[in-house]
Parts: C-alpha cells; structure tokens; sequence
C-alpha cells in the first residue's frame, strides 16, 4: 500500500515539476529581463531620451512580439501545407522515385545558411515580410518533408495489406490508418520545423521584415546593449516555450502511440 | 466455391511463372488448403482471388450475391474484396483502433448502422470465446492468440462465403495453434464458408482441410485430392516425400476410434460367476475381457486362466485398470497410447466412462492395409 502512495506521490511530483519548471524559468527571465534592462529606460527614467529608448516600450515589444510569432505561424503553416502532402506524395509508390529528388530541394533550405536565402530571394520578392516568409517556409520545409515521408514509411506493411484486403481504397487507407499511424513522427518534424524558425525568423530584420530581430539588428547599429538584449532574450524565451509547448504535445502523442506499439 | 481456370502467374522481369496454369475447383463450404515448398506460389494463388495480385493468364470464378459464377477481373476490386474474408498471418489488427472499431472495418466500409455493427461484434466476440469487455481493448493488450482470433473474427463480420486464410495459425505457439485450429473447425462445422487456406505444414493442411492442393516450386500443381486419398495414394514422388514417410501414422490422424472399432465386445458382469464367464470365454476362444460395473462403466480386465475352476464372481478375480481410450480419439493417438501403455487390446468408453467398443491393434493394421490396398486400386484404374 505504502509502494503504491509513494510511487503515486512521485508521479505527482513528476507532473507538476514537469509542467512547472520550463514556464517558471521563462517566467523568471522575463521578470530580471524587465527589472534590469527595460525599467531603467522606460518613459520617466533619466535614460528616458537616449537614442532608442522609446523603441523598447511595452507597446513596441508586444507589437514586435506578435510580428514575429505571425512570421513563424504563416511559414510554419505554409510549410505544414506543402510539406505534408510533398511527404505524402513521394511516399507513394508511383513517386517514390522523386524522393531523392524532393529531399534534396529541401535540403537546400536547411543547408544553405538562411541569412543567404534572405539576401538570394530579395532579389526575387524584394524587401519586407514576403521574402522572410518565403525563406521561413524553405528552412521549415526539410524536416516536414522527410519526417512525413519516413512517418508513413514506418507503417507495417500487414497492416496495409490487411487493410487493402478488407476493401478499402487507397485514400481511406492514408486517411484511416497511414497518417494518423505516422502522425506523432509527422508532429516531432513540426516541432524541429517551428524551433527552428524561430530563430530564423530573428534574421527578417535585415531585410525589414520586422519581428524581434528589429531590437537586434537596431541595437547592434546603435551599440544598445539592453535592446540587443531584448531581442535576443525574448526570441530565446519564444524558441524555448514553443519547444516544450510542442515537445509536451509530442510525449503525448507518443505516449499513446507505445499503447499502440 | 472457388474455380481456377488455368491460371498463370509471370512476375514482371522474371523468366519462369511463380504460378503455372493452375486449374482446380474448391467446392462450397469447403476447407481448402494449398500447401508447398516456400516458393511454390501458395500465397501468389490465394492473393489473385482477391485480386491482391492479378493473374496474367486465365480466369477464376467466384460467386457473385446470386450465386453466379464472375471471373474476378470483372469485378471491381474494392467490391470484391469487401465480400472475401481476409486473414494473414501477421493478423494487420489496426493497432489505433480498438476491437470493436476493427471487427467494425468491413461492415462500417459498407454502411451498416451502428447498432448493427455492434450486435454483429457481440455475437463474433462469442463465437471466438471472448467476453464482450474486450470490445474496448487495444490490440496491444491482447495476447497472440487472442489476436488471431480477433483476426478471423474481423475478417468474418459481414458474413462473407468466402475466406482467404494466408498461414493464419502459423505465428502462435504449438498450443495455441492447435486451440485455434479447433475452434476454427468446430466454426466452420455451422458456417459452412469456402475456404481457401495457405499452410506450409502439411500436418496442418491434413488436419484442416476437406481437400489438399500440394504445389511444387514454380507453381505447378502435383496432387489435389483429399486428405485420405493423398496419404494413401500420393500422385507422385513428389507428394510422397512432402506428405513424408510417415504418412501412414498420419492417415491414423484421419480415422477415429469409433469407425473402426468393435461395437459389440464379449464384456463380463462383476457379479457374474467365475465358472459361467470362464465357459463364455472359452466359447468365445478368448484369453481376456473387460470386466463392467453394474451402470456399464469399465473397471477393469480378467484373465481366463484366472477363472478356471473358480467358484465366486468375476468380481474376486478381476484386475483393476484404466484402459479406456475415448471414442473420438484418432487413431493415432489411441495407437501411441497403446504402444506406450504396451496394451494389445483397450476399451473404448464414451465420456462417462461407459464401454462402447473395444479396439486391438490387429484392427488397427487391418485397417492400414485396407486403405492402401485402396489406392493401389484406384493407382491401377488410372
């Protein structure tokens, strides 16, 4: 009885520091982050006329803030959109031939440094947010793409056997049994896939895109360091909560894919 | 019933067919099972009935919802597929969906309500022997041969006449399996399905089928025929070695006791007196019986000798032994336990213990000799 309490009391535990300690760090950062850098300049300090100050306001923040997240939930979903059924496609039997081909593309989004493609495609779609997406979209595409294509990959081959003996066609297959089979795999591609934009998305500033990367890039060009740093900090604390917002989502799902196992 | 018409199969890129103009008919309600050497294109067969693989020459025929002959290819492959029962060997339970979703494949594939689908699982549940509570079960809380089941059960839940069976039992314990294969039989008993069976055990196609279809490398066919006429009467060198030497111990395996044995054995009473048995089986010209109680259940055996100028009843002079073989015993194993037993001679008793026969082991070599002499006959009229 007394094993069974315990084993139960630590779980409890688990739980709780499990869904505690990321939010709680994020949650400390943000407080020193306000304490230390933008209260000493806020409106009414004695910095308050410095150059660049009245950038780092809460208005501008939170406005810079939500630009950026919209950079990466635009890319992100573009590459979901693209990515998803490119996976799907070259996982066919019909097209497993382009899958070489495909994966190799999209390798060129995450193998090319992505302050390049910024500067390749502003030629292209000049300065301002389409470009970032567009090279947002590419670097998102590659782990999407594969993690997809190696997702419905990973689904035994009895069971589509099995389900092509019973009658079913072939999207009710891939609707019915490959995707939501491969989905935890096709979500972990998601996950890298956000992660990794939004870092990236931090580069928009240089070709005026906006978003967080605004601090840095001013900052650096006016030698602020607490703008550098708040830009650079909030990005960090962004690219840290959706991972473990995401990652916890995942264990989930995985979860209940060892159920299924 | 399923009719093959010279059907071939030639893979693309390869020179010589997996399955050579096959032609053989599985009559309705039938167990059959195509057994083989790996490569022989068992499994090639039994997937071009559900157009999982499409002959390149010939046609085979199953029947449509009149009963009419259709040749396969003029159906359409989805329409046909959801009408064949389908059973492999790694059993395809579709690991996110729980028992009930999977039996619900086929039906929900062809809209059948809910309440239906549910009754249909209940009633399938039962007839596998399991308690409705696994209908909420994942396949991965299921033990292997609670999977099979579930397998066969899916592959049953609109009633189709027709069943594939790719080595269904193959990957469950000996025991298991042997669980499987009866109850599969005692189903097959009421449903009456056509069934065509891949196996590569030809223990298991003897003990399974109503018809044997043995193939050989590169798809030819060597013998179809029953499982008795292929023990007794093998077509060829081939199907003697496959079947193996042992095939006359296997025909044992075809025979129960109750059709061979003597129904009407000499039996003593325990209260019959000494000198009046002792006359009956001297009479009789016999060296022993059994010895019955009152309620006609076996007690045990008595000598002559032992009786010979007696007085009392059989009753003083009997030995007590168990030497009752049940009725529904195959030979074989009725055989084996004499062998072991080093008995010439056993009772056989129906569950109660009561006496129905008796059987000796001369009965049972007559009985060989007689079904070879069999097939040497129908060897000569052929």
């Amino acid at each position: 009885m007394s094993a069974v309490a315990v084993n139960r009391k630590s779980e409890v535990l688990y739980t709780i520091l499990s869904w505690s300690v990321v939010p709680l760090l994020i949650f400390l950062t943000l407080i020193l982050l306000y304490q230390h850098v933008m209260l000493p300049i806020a409106p009414g300090s004695m910095e308050e006329n410095i150059l660049g100050s009245r950038q780092i306001g809460f208005q501008n923040v939170l406005s810079e803030v939500l630009e950026h997240l919209r950079l990466i939930l635009i890319s992100t979903l573009l590459a979901i959109a693209t990515g998803v059924p490119a996976g799907i496609l070259i996982s066919r039997p019909e097209f497993r031939d382009f899958a070489g081909l495909t994966l190799s593309v999209a390798n060129f989004g995450q193998a090319v440094p992505s302050i390049a493609i910024l500067a390749l495609f502003m030629g292209v779609f000049g300065l301002g947010a389409t470009t970032a997406i567009f090279a947002l979209w590419l670097c998102a595409l590659l782990p999407i793409i594969r993690n997809t294509a190696t997702g419905l990959d990973g689904v035994p081959a009895d069971i589509i056997e099995a389900a092509t003996g019973m009658g079913m066609t072939r999207t009710q297959i891939l609707l019915k049994i490959e995707l939501p089979l491969a989905f935890p795999v096709i979500f972990a591609g998601v996950r890298t896939a956000t992660v990794i934009n939004v870092g990236t998305a931090a580069m928009g500033a240089f070709i005026g895109a906006g978003g967080l990367g605004n601090f840095i890039v001013t900052g650096i060009a006016l030698r602020r360091e607490s703008m550098v740093l708040v830009g650079a900090v909030i990005t960090a604390t962004i690219a840290v909560l959706g991972d473990w917002l995401l990652g916890k989502i995942q264990n989930h799902l995985m979860a209940s894919r060892r159920r299924l196992a | 019933m399923i009719k093959f018409e010279n059907v071939t199969k030639i893979y693309p890129g390869l020179a010589k067919p997996a399955v050579d103009s096959l032609s053989f008919t599985v009559p309705s309600g039938e167990i059959c099972t195509l057994v083989g050497p790996s490569g022989c294109g068992k499994t090639t067969t039994l997937k071009m009935v559900n157009r999982l693989i499409e002959p390149t020459q010939g046609a085979i025929y199953v029947p449509n919802g009149n009963g009419d002959l259709v040749n396969v290819m003029e159906v359409n492959p989805i329409q046909l597929r959801r009408k064949i029962g389908y059973v492999i060997q790694q059993i395809g339970l579709f690991p996110h969906w729980t028992i009930f979703e999977n039996i619900a494949t086929v039906p929900r594939l062809l809209g059948w309500d809910n309440d239906r689908i549910r009754r249909r699982a209940e009633e399938l549940l039962e007839m596998m022997n399991m308690s409705p509570e696994y209908m909420d079960r994942y396949p991965h809380e299921l033990s292997g041969g609670q999977r099979q089941r579930i397998g066969v059960a899916r592959a049953l839940a609109v009633d189709p006449p027709i069943m594939l069976m790719d080595e269904p039992f193959g990957a469950i314990d000996p025991i298991n399996r042997n669980l499987l294969q009866n109850e599969f039989l005692r189903l097959q008993k009421e449903m009456k399905k056509t069934v065509l069976f891949v196996t590569h055990d030809i223990d298991e196609a003897i003990k399974m089928s109503d018809r044997i279809c043995i193939m050989n490398v590169g798809g030819r066919l060597e013998q179809y025929d029953t499982p008795a006429a292929i023990l007794s009467n093998p077509a060829n060198e081939f199907v003697e070695n496959f079947v193996g030497a042992d095939r006359a111990l296997k025909q044992l395996n075809l025979i129960r006791v109750e059709e061979i044995m003597d129904t009407a054995p000499v039996l003593l009473q325990l209260d019959q007196p000494a000198a009046e048995a002792w006359a009956l089986l001297r009479e009789r010209e016999l060296r022993s019986a059994f010895v019955v109680g009152p309620d006609g259940r076996l007690r045990g055996y008595v000598v002559r000798r032992e009786l010979r100028d007696k007085t009392g009843t059989v009753g003083d002079y009997f030995t007590r032994a168990d030497m009752g073989i049940e009725i529904s015993t195959t030979l074989r194993d009725a055989l084996s336990e004499m062998l072991a037993m080093d008995y010439n001679t056993v009772c056989i008793v129906d569950n109660h213990n009561r006496v129905q026969g008796m059987l000796s082991i001369e009965m049972i070599q007559k009985k060989i000799a007689e079904s070879n002499v069999n097939g040497d006959d129908q060897e000569n009229g052929a």
